[in-house]
């Protein structure tokens, strides 16, 4: 059986994806649309909230995203500082601007949300205020990436900032929990016996989260692949130049 | 390491150190907001926690760049970094130094902004207390902040935007304590939680600060 760790030589990289790509991107389109189909048009009204309760099978799977992608960067920095594998960097970088992307999709469609249902586009509720927070993360580490030029050197200087920048999201998640309560419901999934939510929904709304997985995974495999090549490129233009 | 402080210290205090700019800075914050909002006493007692908390940490903030950039112009970033006293001992030392040429001076001059902004009477002592117990954790992430863009041509916006997020948990915490202690709450909670960061930051910041630096340098 093939390694994990196989995937940290490029070229291995490249011919795995190559197949791999087109494959992901087929099933997060006909899972998402599904998904999103089958969520707008075949579930019923929500008695109190009404049709804007459908908002939820784009706002839970972004918001889920939003949070996956930035421990995925966790991950893969990590990877990048232990086992300095360049595909792990890349892919670090690669799903930082998905993850901003998820980040915002999750905040306009809460606000969307929320105007007729709080009566109001925004709140500083500890949960909305967190992910204005996450964004924020998002932001600077993106920026500090376009900022340096050297690979090698933007690699590690994201990557350790990712790892400091988890600890302070974790404590700004709790310190926006502390500083106010909220307007925002609980979990909208629970494993907890008594969940909150009918299967009619929870169908449909498992079908969008794997669907807006596989969308990350799409987009962060192509991502990654742009950036094997640009530094594939780089390399033969230095390689010309010496000649 | 000694001599190490005392050269930072001697480097801020004398001419073109910009000592002072950021107490200059954090005074004209409390000029502006009253100006901006209106003069009500009610309401800028209400605000005055958060004003004295949001300019200490920008007029920190302000003067975050000055930590390295100056060493690594001319080199002696280089020669600390192959000196025999380790890198993150450095790197704690210049955050010491910035935090009492910046925090400190921060702290004494709160109460006298305090005061231009109607605080109220029982919130005095902790607005000393949060700052003083808050202003090392700024000045220590700051300096992290500092060490990951030192080797930039532009570093001074992208590192208020690295840093800012990182300044939140503080914040939250150090202005809760000013609040609480003006209504004449109880402190404890939020002060122990703002003590945690401080302590956690002091403790752990410097290597990861020491980490980038030799990043950047090699």
């Amino acid at each position: 059986m093939a390694s994990f760790w196989e995937y940290a030589n490029p070229l291995k990289f490249m011919r795995t994806s190559d197949w791999l790509l087109p494959i992901v991107a087929v099933a997060a389109l006909v899972v998402t649309a599904t998904g999103l189909i089958w969520g707008f048009f075949f579930t019923p009204d929500d008695f109190r909230q009404g049709s804007t309760v459908k908002i939820v099978f784009l706002h839970v799977p972004a918001a889920m995203m939003a949070i996956n992608a930035w421990v995925m960067m966790l991950v893969a920095s990590l990877v990048w500082l232990i086992r300095r594998h360049h595909v792990s960097a890349l892919a670090a970088k690669a799903a930082a601007p998905v993850g901003l992307v998820m980040t915002l999709i999750g905040l306009i469609t809460g606000a969307v949300w929320g105007q007729p249902m709080w009566g109001t586009w925004w709140a500083w509720d500890p949960r909305l205020t967190s992910f204005l927070i996450l964004f924020l993360f998002y932001l600077g580490y993106i920026a500090l990436w376009s900022a340096i030029d050297d690979p090698d050197t933007g690699a590690d200087l994201t990557a350790v900032l990712c790892l400091v920048g988890s600890v302070f999201a974790v404590l700004s998640r709790y310190a926006a929990n502390f500083w106010n309560q909220g307007l925002h419901q609980g979990a909208s999934l629970s494993v907890a016996p008594g969940t909150r939510m009918d299967w009619a929904y929870k169908a449909p709304l498992y079908t969008c989260m794997v669907g807006f997985g596989l969308i990350f995974l799409t987009l962060v495999l192509a991502g990654t692949r742009t950036e094997i090549r640009a530094r594939r490129m780089k390399a033969l233009v230095t390689r010309e130049r010496m000649a | 390491m000694i001599a190490l402080l005392m050269r930072d210290l001697r480097l801020a205090f004398r001419a073109g150190g910009g000592f002072g700019l950021g107490l200059a800075f954090f005074l004209i914050l409390a000029v502006l907001v009253p100006l901006g909002v209106g003069p009500e006493p009610q309401i800028l007692a209400r605000i005055a926690p958060g004003i004295l908390w949001v300019g200490a940490l920008l007029a920190c903030l302000l003067s975050l760049d000055r930590i390295f950039a100056l060493d690594f112009e001319d080199g002696s970033l280089d020669l600390l970094a192959t000196a025999p006293v380790p890198l993150e001992a450095a790197v704690s030392i210049k955050a010491l130094a910035h935090w009492l040429t910046t925090g400190l001076p921060l702290v004494l001059i709160s109460p006298v902004l305090g005061l231009l902004l109607f605080l109220p009477g029982e919130a005095y002592v902790w607005l000393i207390v949060s700052l003083a117990l808050g202003t090392p954790a700024l000045s220590v992430i700051g300096t992290f902040g500092a060490a990951l863009t030192v080797g930039l041509k532009r570093g001074g916006l992208l590192l208020s935007l690295l840093v800012l997020p990182l300044y939140i948990p503080t914040l939250v915490f150090g202005a809760e304590v000013v609040s609480r202690g003006a209504m004449g709450l109880a402190v404890d909670t939020p002060l122990a939680l703002l003590a945690g960061i401080t302590a956690g930051a002091v403790a752990i910041l410097p290597f990861a600060s020491a980490h980038v630096l030799r990043i950047n340098l090699r």
